[in-house]
C-alpha cells in the first residue's frame, strides 16, 4: 500500500500516537464523496487498524458567501437566501431572520403570526428530526426506518407546500408577520397529522429503543460531557443530551412559545443513545406545542405594519432561536440604508462539528458515521 | 492420434454428458436466479418499507433484473490506474468459481445432482463455497485502495471466525446421520421420520447465525458497510466485475440455504414425509401455483398497457403449467414414478426460499454490528457455545443409543442437551456482560489477528 | 449600488483610539443617567414611517449596570465604552486586553459560553474591524456582546484557550477578514481554499470579485459566476 503520511493532522492529533499494533497509521479520506458524510463534509482520519487516533474536518466545499450576499440585497431580497442553509429546516431559518429583523426594526409581529410561526417552526422541527433519524439509523445499518420517517415528513411538506406552495425552501414568513393567510384546513391537516404522529414515533421506537444492536452501537459512543459541550459552544439537542437543561423556547422565549408547555428532555451520560433519545422526545413534545397552538389560534391581521421599504434604524441586535439544530442566531448590523451592513449568522451545524473531534477519539471507524450523523449536520449550514 | 483423440472425447462426453449439462444450465441459469432473487428482495423490501419497488420495467418491475443485467454488462469497464491488473482480473473470477463449483454438490430433489453421490457431500460444499473469500482478499487487496483494503481485511476475519462456529454446528447436525454424503443425509431423516432441526435445534440456530456472517449479509455486512466503508471490497470494481461479486454473493446464499435445508430441514422431503395421514399436503404445491396464477389473471385487466396485460397472462400461463406439472405424479399412476424429483425439487427450493428470506427479513429490520461486537459475538459466544453443543448432542446420543430410541421418541434425550446448552449460552452471555462493564474502556483487542 | 463597496456609516461615531474626544452619548461618563443622555443620540433616527406614530425611539443607550461597574473597577481603561442597543448589552474592550478580559468574563461573571465570534468591517475607521463576541451566561440566562477594535494587521489575542469554540470561529474570521488572531494554534483558512487571495467578507472585496487565478487552475475555468 502507498501509504499517505501526515505528520500533524491537527493541533490536538499528534497527543496520542501511541499505536496498538506497532505498524504505520493509515491516513484514511472520508468524503467528500462518501455515502454517509451527509453531504459534502470531508474528513480526514487518522486510524490504528479500525480506531481512530486523531481526525480532521474539512469543510467549505458548498460554501456559497451567503453572509456577503446578505450584504449586497435588501432586507427582504435576502430572505430567501436563508432558507438554502439548513435546508432541512428552511422554516426555522426563516424565522430566526425576520424576527432578527423586527428586533432591529423594533416592530412586533402579531399574535395570529406569531402562533402560526410556531406551528409551522414545530411542524419543521420535527421533520428535520425525522430526517435526522432515517439517515442516522441508516447509516448504523438500518435501512427501514429512513423509508418511515420520509412517510411522516412527507405529511409535514404537504402542509408547508399547502400554505406556502414550496416544500423545501418554503420562505414561509416574511418580516413583520406572514406571508400568506393560513388556508382553511391547516388546522385540521396539523392535528390529523398530529393524531398519527404518536403511534408512527411508537413504530419507530420499537424499531431501534430496545434494538440490542442500536443500543450496542449508539450506547458510550461519542460521549460528550456537559462541561466539554459548553466549552465547545455545541447547543441544541447535543447540548441535552449531555444534560445541559437548556432551550432557547424557555431561556429567551420567542414566538409564541410562551404560551405553551411542554418539556425539555434531557440526557445524562451525553452519548449517541442519548442523543437519540432527546430527539426522539423533542418530536413528542413539539407535537403536543402543534396540538396546543392549533386549539386557539387567534384571529387578527397577520402581518404588522412595516411599510415596503425596509430601512432599520441603525444600530445592531443578535437574535437567536432554538433551531432543531441547535442554537441558530442572527447578528445583524444596521447602517440605516434598505441593505443590511453585515449579517452574521451563527450556524448550529458548524460549531457543533466542532466537537466531531473530541467526541471521535478512540473509536472504531463505525462509531465515526454514528457521530456524524448524531451531530445532525446540513453541510449547507456548515459551509454557508 | 486424432481418431484417438475424438474417441476419447466422445467417450468421455458418452459418460459424463449428463453432469456436463447441468453445469452448463447452472451457469447460464444461475446468473438470472439470482437476478430474479434480488427483485424479490427489492420487492419485499419495498413492501416492508411502505413502498413499491421497482415497477417501470415489465408489469410490478418483473423484468428489472435483465434490464439490470443489461446496464451491467455495457458498462465502462473500469480498472484503476495503480491495481494490480492480473489480481484484479482474477479475484471477482476466483469468488464466483468457487460459489458456482460449490453448487455441484448439492441434491436439489433426490433425481437432480451433478456430482453424483461423493461420499464428502456436505464437506465438499462447505470447503468449496469458503474458497470464495480469496476472491474477496485477493479483490481488496489488488484495488490498492483503503477503503477496499480495510473491506477484504474485515472478511477474513470475519469468515475464519464464523467458519468455525459454522463448522462445529455442522458437526453437531452430522453426529445424527454418521454421513457426509448429501443423499445419505435426507435419506436419514426419512428413516427417522423427523428434521434434524428438530433433534439439534441449538446447532441449527448456530448455523444460522454463522451463516448469515459467512454470506456478508446484515446484520453483519461489514465487509461492505456502505454507510463506513462505500462498498468495501468492491468499492474499485464496477460493471461486470462488480456483478460477479455480486453473483458470488448471492449464489453463497444459496448454498449455505441449502446446506442447512439438507442438514437440518429435511432436504427435499416433504413435511411429514412417512405418515400417510398427510398426504394430502402433495396438493399444497399446485394448489400455491394456481393460486399464483389467480392472482395474476386477477391483476391483468389492471395492467396500464397491452404489452404489461399479455405479460402478466404468460406468467399465469407459466404458473398454471407449472401446477399441472405438480398435479401429475400425485393424481396421473402414470407419472408416479417422477414424483420423487418433481415434488422433491419443489420442497426443496421452498424450503430454501424460505431461508432465504429469513436472511432478507432480518437485513431489513435491524442495525448493522460494529466490528468489534462482531468478532465478540464469534469468538467468546458462538464458538464456545457450538463446542458445547457438539458435546451434549454426543452424549444425547450415546444416552439415546443405550436406550434404543428412534425417531420422535430421540427428542426425550435431544431436549434436554438442548436444554442445556441454551443454559450455557446464558451463562456465556451474562459472564460476558459482566467482563465487558468491567473493561469498558479497555484498549480493542486485535481483530484481525484472530 | 450593490456592486461597490457602499459608503459605510457607523452607528456610533468612528471611535478610534480616543472615544473621549468624542460627542457621542455612549461614551459619556457612567456616572450620567441613562435618561438623561436623550438630546445627543445622533444614531437614532426615527423609526419607519409606516410604523405607527411615536417619538423618535432611543435605542442607543449607555450601559451602567452593576456588571459594567464591576468591569470598569477591575480593568478601568480596558473597558472603553459600554453601552445598550435594542436592550442588548455591548461591552467594548481594549483589543490588547481581550483574552484577559474574557477569562475573567468566563470565570468570574459566568460568561461560560462562546456563542459566536465574528467581525464587521468599517473601512473608513481608523481601526476597521470589530471583532465581535457573543457571549451567553447559563446560570444568569444574559447574553453579552463585547468588542474589540483592530486595525488591518493588527493582532488580536486568541480566545481559544478560553472557549475552546473560539478555533473554528476564529479561523473564518481570519479568512472572511484577514483578522490575525495570536496564539490561535493552526490558523488557516477553513471555509475557502488554503490558496484563494482576498478576505471577501472586507468592503472593499466585491460582490462579483473572485481569485480568478485559482479557479482557472483548480476549476478549469473562466470565471465562476
Amino acid at each position: 500500500m502507498e501509504a499517505e503520511r501526515e505528520t500533524t493532522l491537527s493541533s490536538e492529533a499528534t497527543t496520542e500516537n501511541k499505536t496498538l499494533l506497532g505498524a504505520d497509521e493509515l491516513i484514511i479520506n472520508m468524503g467528500p464523496q462518501h455515502p454517509s458524510t451527509h453531504g459534502v463534509l470531508r474528513v480526514k482520519l487518522k486510524l490504528d487498524g479500525e480506531r481512530v487516533i486523531g481526525s480532521e474536518c474539512i469543510i467549505g466545499y458548498l460554501h456559497r458567501g451567503v453572509e456577503k450576499i446578505g450584504e449586497n440585497r435588501t432586507y427582504q431580497q435576502f430572505a430567501p437566501y436563508v432558507d438554502r442553509m439548513d435546508y432541512v429546516a428552511a422554516v426555522s431559518n426563516g424565522l430566526g431572520y425576520c424576527e432578527a429583523i423586527e428586533k432591529l426594526l423594533v416592530v412586533e409581529a402579531p399574535p395570529r403570526a406569531r402562533v402560526i410561526r410556531t406551528i409551522l417552526t414545530e411542524l419543521q422541527r420535527i421533520a428535520s428530526h425525522l430526517l435526522w433519524l432515517g439517515t442516522h439509523a441508516l447509516d448504523i445499518g438500518a435501512l427501514t426506518p429512513l423509508f418511515y420517517c420520509m412517510r411522516e415528513r412527507e405529511e409535514i411538506l404537504k402542509i408547508f407546500e399547502k400554505y406556502c406552495g414550496a416544500r423545501l425552501t418554503t420562505h414561509a414568513f416574511r418580516i413583520g408577520g406572514l406571508q400568506y393567510e393560513a388556508y382553511d384546513t391547516l388546522e385540521k391537516d396539523v392535528e390529523r397529522f398530529c393524531k398519527d404522529f404518536e403511534s408512527r414515533v411508537a413504530e419507530y421506537e420499537t424499531l431501534l429503543t430496545q434494538n440490542r444492536i442500536w443500543i450496542g452501537r449508539t450506547k458510550g459512543v461519542g460521549i460528550l460531557t456537559a462541561e466539554d459541550a459548553i466549552a465547545f459552544g455545541v447547543t441544541g439537542p447535543v447540548l441535552r443530551a449531555s444534560g445541559v437543561k437548556w432551550d432557547l423556547r424557555k431561556a429567551a422565549p420567542y414566538a409564541a412559545y410562551d404560551q405553551y408547555k411542554f418539556e425539555i428532555p434531557v440526557g445524562t451520560t451525553g452519548d449517541t443513545y442519548d442523543r437519540y433519545l432527546v430527539r426522539m422526545e423533542e418530536m413528542r413534545q413539539s407535537r403536543l406545542i402543534c396540538l396546543q397552538a392549533i386549539e386557539n389560534i387567534p384571529a387578527g391581521p397577520i402581518l404588522a405594519k412595516v411599510g415596503k421599504v425596509l430601512k432599520p434604524p441603525p444600530g445592531e441586535v443578535y437574535h437567536a432561536i432554538e433551531a432543531p439544530k441547535g442554537e441558530l442566531g442572527y447578528y445583524v448590523v444596521s447602517d440605516g440604508t434598505v441593505q443590511p451592513y453585515r449579517v452574521r449568522i451563527r450556524p448550529p451545524s458548524f460549531i457543533n462539528l466542532q466537537a466531531f473531534d473530541r467526541m471521535v477519539r478512540g473509536h472504531l471507524v463505525a462509531d465515526v458515521v454514528a457521530i456524524i450523523g448524531t451531530i445532525d449536520i446540513v453541510l449547507g449550514e456548515v459551509d454557508r | 492420434m486424432m481418431q484417438a483423440v475424438i474417441q476419447a472425447t466422445m467417450d468421455f462426453l458418452k459418460l459424463y454428458w449428463a453432469p456436463l449439462l447441468c453445469g452448463l444450465v447452472i451457469v447460464a441459469v444461475l446468473p438470472l436466479i439470482v437476478g430474479y432473487i434480488v427483485l424479490v428482495e427489492r420487492k419485499l423490501m419495498a413492501d416492508m418499507q411502505a413502498r413499491l419497488g421497482p415497477m417501470r420495467v415489465g408489469p410490478h418491475g418483473l423484468l428489472q433484473p435483465i434490464a439490470d443485467a443489461v446496464k451491467l454488462l455495457i458498462k465502462e469497464d473500469i480498472i484503476p490506474d495503480n491495481a494490480d491488473k492480473l489480481v484484479f482480473w482474477l479475484a471477482p473470477v476466483l469468488s464466483v468459481g468457487a460459489a458456482l463449483l460449490s453448487i455441484a454438490g448439492l441434491a436439489i430433489g433426490p433425481a437432480f445432482q451433478i456430482a453424483k453421490d461423493i461420499n464428502i457431500g456436505i464437506l465438499f460444499v462447505v470447503g468449496v463455497s469458503a474458497m470464495g473469500i480469496f476472491g474477496i482478499v485477493l479483490g481488496g487487496w489488488a484495488s490498492n485502495s483503503h477503503y477496499s483494503l480495510m473491506g477484504s481485511l474485515r472478511s477474513s476475519a470475519q469468515l475464519v471466525s464464523y467458519e468455525t462456529a459454522a463448522g462445529m454446528a455442522l458437526v453437531s447436525g452430522l453426529l445424527l446421520t454418521g454421513t457426509l454424503n448429501i443423499k445419505a443425509i435426507v435419506e436419514a431423516q426419512y428413516n427417522e421420520g423427523i428434521w434434524f432441526v428438530m433433534l439439534a435445534p441449538v446447532a441449527f440456530f448456530i448455523y444460522l447465525v454463522a451463516s448469515i456472517a459467512e454470506t456478508n449479509r446484515a446484520p453483519f455486512d461489514l465487509p461492505e458497510a456502505e454507510s463506513e466503508l462505500v462498498a468495501g471490497y468492491m468499492t474499485e470494481f464496477s460493471g461486470f466485475r462488480w456483478s460477479l461479486y455480486f453473483l458470488a454473493e448471492y449464489t453463497n446464499m444459496i448454498v449455505v440455504s441449502s446446506v442447512a435445508t439438507t442438514l437440518f430441514l429435511g432436504g427435499w422431503l416433504r413435511p411429514f414425509a412417512r405418515v400417510h395421514f398427510f398426504n394430502f399436503l402433495d396438493y399444497v404445491p399446485p394448489l400455491l401455483m394456481i393460486g399464483v396464477a389467480g392472482y395474476c389473471l386477477l391483476r391483468t385487466p389492471k395492467q396500464p398497457s397491452r404489452v404489461q396485460q399479455l405479460f402478466m397472462l404468460a406468467v399465469a400461463g407459466l404458473c398454471l403449467a407449472l401446477a399441472l406439472v405438480l398435479l401429475a405424479p400425485v393424481a396421473l399412476p402414470i407419472a408416479k414414478p417422477l414424483y420423487a424429483g418433481i415434488h422433491g425439487g419443489f420442497w426443496f427450493i421452498f424450503k430454501v426460499s424460505a431461508y432465504i428470506y429469513f436472511f432478507m427479513w432480518l437485513r431489513f429490520t435491524i442495525p448493522r454490528y460494529r466490528f468489534d461486537q462482531l468478532m465478540r459475538l464469534g469468538w467468546q459466544f458462538l464458538i464456545p457455545l457450538s463446542i458445547v453443543n457438539v458435546l451434549v448432542v454426543g452424549v444425547a446420543l450415546i444416552v439415546g443409543s443405550y436406550f434404543n430410541l428412534h425417531g420422535w421418541s430421540m427428542l426425550l434425550v435431544t431436549t434436554p442437551a438442548a436444554i442445556i446448552a441454551l443454559v450455557v449460552a446464558l451463562m456465556i452471555l451474562a459472564a460476558g456482560q459482566q467482563s465487558s462493564a468491567g473493561k469498558e474502556n479497555a484498549p480493542a483487542s486485535d481483530f484481525y489477528a484472530g | 449600488m450593490a456592486d461597490e463597496p457602499r459608503e459605510p456609516k457607523p452607528p456610533q461615531p468612528p471611535p478610534g483610539e480616543k472615544p473621549a474626544g468624542s460627542p457621542s452619548p455612549t461614551a459619556t461618563p457612567p456616572a450620567k443617567p441613562a435618561d438623561a443622555s436623550a438630546p445627543a443620540a445622533p444614531a437614532a433616527k426615527p423609526a419607519p414611517p409606516a410604523a405607527p406614530p411615536k417619538p423618535p425611539v432611543v435605542l442607543q443607550t449607555p450601559l451602567n449596570n452593576e456588571l459594567v461597574a464591576r468591569l470598569r473597577a477591575k480593568f478601568e481603561a480596558g473597558i472603553v465604552e459600554a453601552m445598550e442597543d435594542r436592550k442588548q448589552a455591548i461591552v467594548t474592550v481594549e483589543r490588547a486586553r481581550l483574552g484577559e478580559i474574557a477569562l475573567h468574563l468566563r470565570d468570574e461573571e459566568k460568561f461560560d459560553m462562546l456563542s459566536d465570534l465574528t467581525a464587521v468591517d468599517w473601512p473608513k475607521r481608523e481601526k476597521r474591524f470589530d471583532v465581535v463576541l457573543n457571549l451567553y451566561s447559563f446560570p444568569k440566562n444574559e447574553r453579552l456582546r463585547v468588542k474589540a477594535w483592530a486595525a488591518d494587521g493588527e493582532e488580536v489575542p486568541s480566545l481559544t484557550g478560553v472557549w475552546p469554540v473560539a478555533n473554528w470561529l476564529e479561523r473564518e474570521a481570519f479568512d472572511m477578514f484577514g483578522i490575525v488572531f495570536a496564539g490561535h494554534p493552526g490558523l488557516t483558512r477553513i471555509l475557502l481554499p488554503e490558496e484563494w487571495q482576498g478576505h471577501p467578507l472586507r468592503k472593499d472585496y466585491d460582490i462579483l470579485q473572485q481569485d480568478t487565478a485559482w479557479v482557472r487552475e483548480n476549476l478549469g475555468i473562466e470565471s465562476g459566476q
